[in-house]
This record gives structure tokens, sequence and C-alpha cells, in this order.
């Protein structure tokens, strides 16, 4: 409850600060310490030192998973926000209010990884979706930033529609929003309802969910809308709110996945091999690196959902270690992204000779993504593939994964290639001393995480 | 009135909504097709949530069990309401840009 509570308070706080400090710089001093302070009250309700308890009447439950999953996503906000900070005082000239957006964007978050019904499931959504489609189009004058805006917010509400079709159908049926006792009770005593409410219900839900997180088919709106954001919060959208994304969808369909039968099985394989060709393959032949990092997001997002389909402690282990490799990995090769001008393959070429410090972390976070061993995206993989291997049987969906794996090296070696191997002088933005140094910081917690993974698994365990 | 009536009217309304958003090219009345599809839930919500209490009041006068899709829809109602007001700041923004609500405009990124 304090990291909801918090951010939900802080956040009015910042829009606020806008009036008294016309500095921009101060404002995101203030921005990072409400961070950091949302950070330290979310660990101690973990530790159990300091929790604000209310009754919320059985709609959240605060698990140790969920609480630590939401700890990794307000760090990696607070470390997006180190890095990127000047870039989002040079957005617009509305500063304080996107960093309220980003607070109530985590206060969705904090939502989605404790809701235990479906309508605290639709509020976090929505309460994390609807500030987005204002960051989206933050770029007023861009016209690509409001066709992108536009279109998300047609397609994220039209999704709201279907989920919400889906919420309704598994009402009818069961009676109940609780996420438990959904799929265990029959339904109410003496009422005649048509068998196919419960089924048609979780496919829209399904479906409604595979659009949140960018899953094939439904993620046709993803290239597009991160290609026309600001790259900043391109970069927000792509690891932290897809990992809560993730979150949610794994919550609401891991207690009942059991009771879903065998064709659930089916629909999940289908859907992640849809989504790691879509993604690899239509990378592949991208031109510009925003638009690639965009299809690369998607292929991600298929590895991820290889949890929803083992769905066992390995799967979990696995998806905190993904959401830490992923959000770091991209969170810093965004970081040297909109530091350069030209975002086309050719506008890196030659960077490692006028910026090698900058090329050399990106060429980590390149590695990371691509799953290098002694990466953090190795493990990640690594838990992922090992998980699918012990819920059993699958081994076909392993072997694809690994395949598409290697697609996607093809790709992010390209860029590293361009920053190495080829002559060109781009126009690079070199940064100040601290983005410099956080940037190596987080190439080195990248390779140590990659080295030692139980690093970040003994603090789920502690 | 039997449970399957509401059922079918409210898929019937959803789906108008559906075809509306995928063929209509005009912002706001792909916009109205959204809300006539979160409408349609609503009183799909409400007469599910009418025919749970009914039934827990025939075993229990006292039971409130079943009320909490109506409180559902309350909150759609909200959550609508706010969807709109970012909605219609979206669509102004682009209207002052170009001048035209048409999202066959919406091209750019294509290439």
């Amino acid at each position: 409850m304090n990291a909801i509570i918090f951010s939900a308070v802080l956040g009015v706080l910042l829009m606020f600060s806008g009036i008294f400090f016309s500095k921009k710089s101060t404002i995101t001093v203030i921005a990072v310490v409400s961070l950091l302070i949302l950070f330290i009250v979310n660990i101690a309700e973990n530790y159990g030192l300091f929790a604000i308890t209310v009754d919320t009447k059985n709609l959240l439950s605060f698990s140790r998973f969920g609480l630590f999953f939401n700890s990794i996503l307000i760090a990696a906000t607070l470390i997006f926000v180190l890095l990127s900070g000047k870039e989002i005082e040079n957005t617009s000239v509305n500063t304080a209010e996107y960093y309220a957006l980003i607070m109530f964007v985590l206060c969705g978050i904090s939502i989605l990884t404790a809701f235990n019904g479906l309508l605290m499931l639709f509020l976090g959504i929505e309460i994390m979706s609807i500030p987005l489609y204002i960051l989206t189009g933050a770029d007023k004058r861009n016209l690509k930033s409001n066709e992108a805006a536009l279109k998300y917010f047609l397609m994220g509400s039209f999704s709201t529609g279907i989920m919400l079709m889906g919420i309704a159908l598994v009402y009818g049926a069961t009676g109940s929003f609780d996420l438990v006792s959904v799929m265990n009770k029959p339904g109410s005593a003496g009422v005649e309802i048509p068998s196919f409410l419960k089924s048609a219900g979780y496919i829209l839900l399904f479906a409604a969910m595979c659009f949140k997180v960018s899953a094939a088919p439904f993620h046709f709106w993803t290239p597009d809308v991160y290609d026309g954001a600001p790259s900043v919060f391109t970069s927000f959208m792509a690891t932290i709110v897809k990992a809560a994304g993730f979150f949610a969808f794994i919550h609401l369909f891991e207690s009942n996945a059991a009771l879903l039968g065998p064709s659930w099985k089916i629909l999940v394989s289908f859907v992640t091999v849809a989504t790691l060709l879509a993604g690899n393959i239509t990378a592949v032949f991208q031109q510009s690196i925003k638009r690639m990092l965009a299809y690369s997001s998607i292929a991600q997002a298929g590895f991820m959902l290889l949890a929803l389909f083992s769905n066992n402690d390995l799967a979990r282990e696995g998806i905190i270690l993904y959401a830490v490799a992923y959000c770091m990995a991209t969170i810093g090769f965004f970081a040297v992204l909109i530091k350069v001008k030209d975002y086309t393959f050719e506008g890196f070429n030659g960077l490692a000779k006028k910026e090698p410090l900058l090329a050399f972390s990106a060429t980590i976070f390149l590695l990371s993504l691509a799953g290098i061993p002694l990466t953090a995206g190795f493990f990640a993989k690594y838990y992922m593939l090992a998980s699918v291997i012990k819920s059993g049987g699958a081994l076909w969906l392993v072997i694809t994964a690994v395949l598409f794996a290697a697609v996607s090296v093809y790709y992010y070696f390209k860029v590293i290639q361009a920053m190495y191997f080829k002559e060109g002088n781009p126009e690079v933005n070199a940064g100040s001393a601290m983005y410099r140094t956080l940037l190596v910081l987080l190439a080195a917690a990248i390779v140590l995480v990659g080295a030692l993974p139980s690093i970040v698994l003994n603090w789920f365990y502690f | 009135m039997p449970i399957q009536y509401y059922i079918y009217f409210c898929l019937t309304l959803f789906s108008i909504g559906i075809i509306g958003v995928l063929t209509r090219r005009n912002a706001i009345i792909v916009f109205m097709c959204i809300e006539l599809m979160l409408n349609a839930v609503n009183l799909l919500l409400v007469a599910f949530s009418k025919m749970h209490h009914g039934a827990a009041l025939a075993a229990n006068p006292a039971s409130t069990a079943g009320i909490d899709g109506q409180l559902f829809v309350f909150f759609i109602m909200v959550v609508a309401a706010a969807e709109v007001s970012v909605g219609l700041a979206i669509i102004v923004m682009m209207y002052r840009n170009t001048h035209s609500v048409d999202i066959n405009f919406l091209n750019r990124l294509k290439n």
C-alpha cells in the first residue's frame, strides 16, 4: 500500500513544484528525491519495517513477489530519470508535469503488482495507460508525436473495451471478480446462463492483455507508437511499463492456468512463437535503430511470454531476472541513442572513434539484449528456457526460441559493427560527466548480474 | 426477461461499436464507437449484477452478493470520463497541426 499512496501524493506534489520552481534542473532533482522516497518506502514495506495498512476488502493483496517486482521497476525508473533527466527537460516546457505523469504511471504499476481481482486489474491498467497517452504526445508541434499519441490512444481504449467485455462475461459466468474464486466457482445457484460465457470472457481478456504487452498478433501499434513518441518516453514505455504489463499478465493467469485445460498451452505457445517470429524477422529489415528497438522489444516480449507458458517457480525467478536485464539494457541503450542525432544505422558509423566510452557501454547493452554469456541478458534467457524444460514436454518451443535468439544477434551486432568497423563522423552530444559515470556503472551492473545472477535473486528470497 | 436477451443485445451493441472503430475514418466517430463499446459492457454488467443478486436474494433475503457488478460500472464511467478528457485533448492537438481529424492522415510513421 505504501507505494500506491506515496506515488499518488508525490505525483501531485511534483505537479505543483512546477509553479514554485522555474528552474528545470531543480524539478529533476525533486523528481529524483521523490523516486528515492518511493523506492525506500516500498522496500520498507517488503521488509515489514514501515507499512501503511488499509483494509482493501481483499481487492489488493501484497505478496513478497509483487512488492519485490515493484521495487525493481521503481529502481529502473530512478535510473531512467538519472540518465535521461536532461532530455525530459528538453522535451517541452512542462517538465514538472512529465515527472508527475511518470509518478502516476508508477501508481498504476504499484496497483498492477498487487491486484487480487479483475476490478483492480482494470484500474491499474488504466491508471498506467492514460498518463502514457499524454507522454506519447508530449512533443506537441511534432506531427509524428501527434500521430503516435492518437494511434496509441485509440488502440489502447479499444483494447480496454475488449478487456472490459471479457471481464463482464467472466463475471456473468461466475458472479465474482476475485482472481482465485473466479475459475473455481460454477456460478450462482438457480441461474441459467449460456455455457460459452466463461471461455469467451477469458479469450477476450487474454487478447486484451496480449495487446497491452504487444504480443503478436496484437503488436501492430507498437512500432508506430514507439517510433513516433519522444525517445525518452519510448525508453520508459518499452521497459518499465512493458515489464509491469507482463507481471499483471502472469499474475492474472498463474493461479488458473491448470483449470484452463490443455488448449491454454496451445494458445500461449502459438502466441509466443508468433511474437518471436514477428519481432525478430521484421527487426532485421529496419533502417532506423529506434524502429529496430521497437521490433526488438516485441521479440523480447516473446521470450517473456515463455514464463506465462511454463508457469512455475523457475519462471517467476526468470521474469524477475528478465525485467532487470531488459530494463537496464534498454534504458541504457536508449540513453546512448538519444545523444546521437541520426537514428539510422549510418548515424552510428564510427562512434567508437569519436566517443569510445559511449560506444563501449552501448556494446555491453546490446550484448545483454542479444543474450551473450557474461551479461545479464544471458541468464534471463537461460532461466526462461530452463523453466519451459522443467514444465515438461515443450522442447520444440525451446528450440524455436533459441533459433530466434540467434536471429536477434544479427540486428544487434549490426549496430556494434557500425560503431566499431565503419568509418564516419557521427553527430553526437557527449553528455555530462555524471551521465557518463552512470552509463559505465549501468554497464558494470549488467556484467555483474551476468556473472552472478544470484545477487538479484537472493533479494527475492532474502 | 431472460438473461439471454440482455447478453445478445449487449453483444450486438458491442459489435456495432467494434465495426464502427474498424470502418469509420473520423477520429471523433471512432472515439464515439469506443464509448459505445464501454456502454455495452456497462449494461451487461448491470444485467448480470441484477441476475446474481436476484438469485442470492431468493436464498437469503439479507444477502448483498452480486452488487459488485454495479460498483464496477461506476469505475468504468469514471475511467471513461478520464479517457475522454485525454482523448479529446489529443484530437484537438492533432487538429491544430493538420486541420483535419481524418485518421487516414495517420500514415507518416509507416515509412
